[in-house]
C-alpha cells in the first residue's frame, strides 16, 4: 500500500476511504442519501451556515472546551504531562453537541420537519432531544431494551426534554438494534423526516459529516496545545465506539507526522473473549449500516453482539475512517477492559476531581498504561469526551454498592 | 443466448394472460427439514417463482414479522452454504420454478463474491435481490452476477422518481421489483390506484416484467395486484401463517408446511382468477 500525502483527504466521490465506508443502503433512503449529501456541500459552503453553527456552538453549547493540564495526574503517574480536551463540560454533557448542532442546522435548512436518532449510552439521545427542544422539532429517539434498563437517567432526561424514547427489543436491544430501527423508520418516514446518526458511521456522507463537525474538538485543541506548551502533543489518545470523538480529534493532527495517534477500543471482559466491542482487533471487514467497515461478526457473516460496561461503546462497528486508519497504519488501535475503565473512572475521580463517564474513562485506562513509561518532556494529549454523571449507577452496580 | 428459467416463466405467464404469485419464505425458517417441505411444496400450491430468504441477523429493511423468522433460522443453524444446500435439494425434483434468493450483502461478502456466485449457480439458482446493494455499488456483486449469466433483480421504490429511474433499470434483469409503500416489509399495503400509477410508470422505461411487493396480505389483494402488474410478492403474511403453526418454543407443530401450502394456495386461487 503506497502511503498518501495526505490523510486529511478522504473519503472520495463515493464515500470510500480505501476500500472502507460506501453507500450500502436500501433503495427507498438512496435518493434522500445523496439529497443529504447535496445539502451539505452547499452548507460547507454558505458562510451564513458556518456562521449560525459558531453562534450556538459558542452561547449555547459552551465552545471552545478548555484544554487542561491534569497536574495532579500527571504526577500520579509520573511520567508524560497530560492535558485533557474537556469536551465533557459541554452543554449536554459529551462531545454529541458538536455534531447533533450541524445536523440539526443541516435539517433544518432542507426543511425537514421530524428528527429521529438512535442512542447507546443515551449521550446522543440527549444532545439530539436537546436541539430538538431548542429548534422546536418533534424527536423521536431508538434506544435498546437492554440500555434503557442501564441508562434510566438519560432516558428520563430525554423525555424531559420532550423526546419520545421508543425501546427496542429486537436482537440483543443495544445500539446496532436501535440503529436498524431508526433506520426502519426512516425508511418508512424518508420525506419528512431526517437521521441524526450520532457517530461517525453508516452511508456517506455520514461519516465524512460528522467527523466535520467533530473535527472542531481537534481544531481547537491544536491552537490550545499551541498556547499552552508552543507545540504539538507527542501522543494523543481517544476511546472508540463507532469513533466520533476520536475522529474529531484525530483528523486536524492526522498530518502531523510526529504526533502519535492511539484509539482505545472496549475490550469488555477481554478481546480473546466472546464479550467485547474491540472491532478492528477482535473484527473483520464486512458490511452493516451502510458502510463496510471491521465488524465483529461469525463465519457466517452474521453480526456478533457486542459487550462493554459502556453503552456509549457497545456496538459491533466502527467508523469507516478509522478502519482505513487502522489498515494503513496511521492510528495505533488498542484496547481497555470493564475492569481497566472502572479503575480509571475511579481514579480521575479522586486524582482530579473529575468524574469521567465510562466511555472516556478507557481512553485514560491506557494512558495509565502509557504515561508512567514516557519521558516528563513528552505530552499526553486526551479527549475527556464524556462526564460520568448518567454512569454513577452502572459503577455502583459494578462495584456492589447499593445507592 | 437461451431462455432463462426466469425469463421462461415469465414469458409463459404471459402467453397463459395472467399474474404470477411470487412467494417469499426465508430458508430454513423454522428448520431445515420444515423449510425444504415448504419451499418443495411450494410449486404445486401455486408459486411460479420463489423468493428465498437468506437469514441476517440484522435484516433492515424488514419488519417484524421477517425479522423474528430470519433469527429463528439462525438459532436452528442455518448458514448461507446450508440455504444453497436447500436450494440443491430442492433442484433435485424440480427444474422449472425459478428461485431467488433474497438477502442482505454481508453473508455474501463474507462467504466471497465468486465462490458464492459459483456455488448459487450450480445449486440452482436464478437470480438475486440484494436489499443493501443499490446501482451505486453495481460493480461489487450485480456486474459479477450477470457475468455469470444470473439474474440481479433490483427494487425500485416510491422514491425512485426522476432520473434515477433509468440508472436504477440499468443492470436489472429478469424482473423488476416494485416496493409499493415507503417502509418496511409486513406493514401497510398500497392503494390499487398508486399500484396502477407506478407499475404504468415502470412499463412505460422498461420491457422487464413488473413484480410489486410489501404489504399484500389477502387473496383480493394479490389478485387485484396481478391485474395491473406481471405479478403479485407475498411474504410477510405467508411468514405469519408458519408462526401462527409454531409452539411455545419456536419448533413447527405437525401440519406446519401444509398449514403454509394450503394459505399459499388461496393466494394463488386469487392470483389466477384475476383476469378472468
Amino acid at each position: 500500500m503506497t502511503t498518501p500525502n495526505s490523510y486529511m483527504n478522504g473519503p472520495d466521490e463515493r464515500g470510500h476511504f480505501g476500500i472502507f465506508g460506501g453507500r450500502y443502503v436500501a433503495e427507498t433512503l438512496m435518493p434522500l442519501i445523496l439529497e443529504v449529501e447535496k445539502a451539505y456541500d452547499a452548507a460547507k459552503a454558505d458562510p451564513s451556515f458556518q456562521k449560525d453553527y459558531d453562534y450556538y456552538a459558542k452561547h449555547y453549547v459552551g465552545r471552545p472546551s478548555p484544554l487542561y493540564f491534569a497536574e495532579r495526574l500527571t504526577r500520579e503517574l509520573g511520567g508524560a504531562k497530560i492535558y485533557f480536551k474537556r469536551d465533557e463540560l459541554n452543554h449536554t454533557g459529551s462531545h454529541k453537541a458538536n455534531n447533533v448542532l450541524g445536523q440539526i442546522l443541516l435539517a433544518r435548512r432542507m426543511g425537514k420537519k421530524r428528527i429521529i436518532a438512535e442512542t447507546g449510552a443515551g449521550q446522543h439521545g440527549v444532545a439530539t432531544a436537546t436541539f430538538c427542544a431548542l429548534f422546536n422539532l418533534p424527536c423521536v429517539v431508538y434506544m435498546g431494551a437492554t440500555d434503557i434498563a442501564r441508562q434510566a437517567p438519560n432516558v428520563f432526561r430525554m423525555k424531559l426534554l420532550g423526546a419520545e424514547v421508543i425501546g427496542v427489543e429486537s436482537g440483543t436491544g443495544t445500539l446496532k438494534d436501535a440503529m436498524n430501527d431508526a433506520l426502519r423508520d426512516w425508511v418508512t418516514n424518508v420525506e419528512e423526516t431526517f437521521y441524526i446518526i450520532g457517530t461517525a458511521a453508516g452511508p456517506h456522507p455520514y461519516p465524512v459529516m460528522v467527523r466535520d463537525f467533530q473535527s472542531i474538538i481537534g481544531r481547537e485543541a491544536k491552537e490550545q496545545m499551541r498556547e499552552a506548551e508552543g507545540r504539538l502533543p507527542d501522543q494523543l489518545v481517544a476511546c472508540i465506539g463507532g469513533g466520533s470523538n476520536a475522529i474529531g480529534l484525530f483528523h486536524p493532527f492526522l498530518d502531523d507526522k510526529e504526533v502519535a495517534i492511539t484509539g482505545v477500543e472496549a475490550a469488555g471482559f477481554g478481546v480473546k473473549t466472546d464479550k467485547h466491542a474491540a472491532s478492528l482487533t477482535g473484527g473483520k471487514p464486512g458490511v452493516l449500516h451502510g458502510n463496510r467497515t471491521f465488524l465483529l461478526q461469525d463465519d457466517d457473516g452474521q453480526i456478533q453482539d457486542a459487550h462493554s460496561i459502556s453503552a456509549g461503546l457497545d456496538y459491533p462497528g466502527i467508523g469507516p475512517e478509522h478502519s482505513w486508519l487502522h489498515d494503513i497504519g496511521r492510528v495505533n488501535y488498542a484496547s481497555a477492559s470493564d475492569t481497566e475503565a472502572l479503575e480509571a473512572f475511579q481514579m480521575l475521580s479522586k486524582v482530579e476531581g473529575i468524574i469521567p463517564a465510562l466511555e472516556p474513562a478507557h481512553a485514560l485506562a491506557h494512558v495509565t498504561k502509557i504515561a508512567p513509561d514516557m519521558d516528563k518532556d513528552k505530552i499526553i494529549l486526551m479527549n475527556l469526551c464524556g462526564r460520568g454523571d448518567k454512569d454513577i449507577f452502572t459503577v455502583a452496580e459494578a462495584l456492589g454498592v447499593e445507592i | 443466448m437461451s431462455q432463462t428459467r426466469l425469463e421462461k416463466r415469465f414469458a409463459d405467464l404471459k402467453e397463459e394472460g395472467r399474474g404470477g404469485l411470487v412467494t417469499f419464505v426465508t430458508a430454513g425458517d423454522p428448520d431445515f427439514e420444515t423449510s425444504l417441505e415448504i419451499v418443495k411444496g411450494l410449486p404445486d400450491a401455486g408459486a411460479d417463482v420463489i423468493e428465498l430468504g437468506m437469514p441476517f441477523s440484522d435484516p433492515m429493511a424488514d419488519g417484524p414479522a421477517i425479522q423474528a423468522s430470519s433469527l429463528r433460522a439462525l438459532r436452528n443453524g442455518m448458514t448461507l452454504s446450508k440455504t444453497l444446500d436447500l436450494v440443491r435439494a430442492f433442484r433435485q425434483d424440480n427444474q422449472d420454478t425459478p428461485i431467488i434468493l433474497m438477502g442482505y450483502y454481508n453473508p455474501i461478502y463474507i462467504y466471497g463474491v465468486d465462490k458464492f456466485l459459483a456455488d448459487a449457480k450450480t445449486a440452482g439458482v436464478d437470480g438475486f435481490i440484494i436489499v443493501d446493494l443499490p446501482p451505486e455499488h453495481d460493480d461489487e456483486f450485480c456486474i459479477p452476477t450477470l457475468d455469470q449469466g444470473l439474474h440481479f433483480i433490483r427494487l425500485t421504490t416510491p422514491t425512485t422518481v426522476g432520473g434515477r429511474l433509468p440508472k436504477v433499470l440499468n443492470n436489472t434483469s429478469g424482473f423488476v421489483y416494485y416496493v409499493s409503500i415507503l417502509g418496511i416489509t409486513g406493514t401497510a399495503a398500497a392503494s390499487d390506484s398508486a399500484i396502477h400509477d407506478a407499475v404504468a410508470r415502470l412499463k412505460a422505461e422498461t420491457d422487464l416484467p413488473v413484480a410489486v411487493g410489501f404489504g399484500i396480505r389477502t387473496p383480493e389483494q394479490a389478485a387485484n395486484v396481478a391485474t395491473v402488474a406481471d405479478a403479485a410478492v407475498v411474504g410477510s403474511a405467508i411468514i405469519d401463517t408458519l408462526k401462527e403453526n409454531l409452539d411455545d418454543d419456536n419448533q413447527a407443530k405437525p401440519g406446519l408446511s401444509q398449514a403454509v401450502l394450503e394459505y399459499v394456495r388461496t393466494l394463488a386461487d386469487g392470483v389466477r382468477g384475476s383476469r378472468t
